[in-house]
């Protein structure tokens, strides 16, 4: 399995939404640094995490913290360490960055 | 550039700012102050704290107008005046002060 | 000398890159410099107005903090673009500085008003 890892706001960028399109059941996408703006409660990045729930998403939590989302992420995503984000590009076959 | 004190090696830039942010100490702010020719008394401390909390504030060095401001909102309006900055700080206020308080140079100084 | 009237608008969302903070200090210079400026946040500029933002882990500073420091520097005139707020379910309670929400009719007007435009 790949680990698909997005870098830029979905809403300024086609990094997102091309990267679910090329997304297998039972891959995993990891928001980084502003990747983590599709994870925002109740917008239609959030909305299309949700619906997509054979796959798994993982949001970085410093990263998240910084741009203040920790208290208003969507529950589909689970946030992650520095030392699980190691962990999960060591457990996939692959990683994809889409920037 | 660099001085001395306590016996410790303390780098300077061609400015007299310190190189390395975590070396201050009230000592070495007395010998940065002598270097600008200044002896620090408690009126000077009291601004060199403000510093310090402007800079945990805002992450930022302040230019001189807000500076003026911030003092006059901290420690009133009798104090909040550019000169009576000037007067302590001779020169460049915001740019003296900050270097003494072991502040980053503000990018807009006079 | 009339002064200028300078808009500044942000379209750049805050840690990513750098360029939200420069214009930022953009703003800031102006206003230690004591000219007219006003500050438009629109697209994902309106995510560097979010509350809470804590940045130390990822050793960059602060940008909310940064911010905060306009009210010193003289800054008192910013907007925000309501439809971007919207798209990105931010409600208005947590936005860190009082930007006036605008919509895209009055966004124009106010880009027409300027003399100065940057845009980042």
């Amino acid at each position: 399995m790949i680990l698909h890892t997005v870098n830029q706001s979905p809403f300024n960028n086609q990094s997102f939404a091309d990267c679910l399109k090329f997304c297998r059941k039972g891959s995993s996408i990891l928001l980084i640094e502003d990747g983590v703006y599709a994870g925002k409660k109740g917008t239609e990045y959030s909305a299309l995490i949700e619906s997509n729930n054979n796959i798994n998403f993982y949001a970085l939590a410093v990263d998240v913290k910084a741009r203040g989302l920790t208290e208003d992420l969507s529950p589909a995503i689970s946030l992650i360490s520095d030392r699980e984000f190691v962990d999960l590009t060591v457990t996939h076959k692959s990683v994809q960055s889409w920037f | 550039m660099e001085m001395i004190v306590d016996q410790q090696t303390i780098p300077l830039d061609k400015e007299g700012f310190l190189k390395d942010l975590n070396q201050w100490s009230p000592a070495v702010a007395e010998q940065l102050a002598k270097n600008e020719g200044i002896t620090l008394s408690q009126d000077h401390w009291e601004i060199i704290s403000l510093l310090q909390q402007f800079y945990r504030e805002f992450e930022l060095s302040p230019a001189m107008r807000p500076l003026v401001k911030y003092v006059g909102q901290q420690l009133g309006s009798d104090k909040g005046k550019s000169i009576y900055l000037l007067s302590l700080f001779p020169g460049s206020p915001a740019k003296f002060a900050a270097k003494i308080a072991g502040l980053p140079k503000p990018d807009n100084c006079l | 000398m009339t002064s200028k009237r300078i808009l500044l608008i942000c379209r750049k969302a805050p840690y990513g890159n750098a360029l939200a903070r420069e214009t930022a200090e953009i703003a800031l210079a102006a206003g230690a410099f004591d000219q007219e400026l006003a500050i438009a946040f629109i697209g994902d500029g309106v995510w560097q107005l979010l509350d809470q933002q804590d940045s130390a882990d990822i050793q960059q500073k602060n940008h909310q903090k940064l911010l905060s420091a306009f009210e010193l520097y003289g800054i008192s005139e910013s907007y925000a673009e309501s439809a971007a707020l919207a798209e990105r379910n931010i409600d208005h309670s947590r936005l860190s500085l009082a930007a006036k929400p605008v919509n895209q009719q009055q966004l124009a007007d106010l880009f027409e008003q300027a003399d100065i435009l940057l845009t980042v």
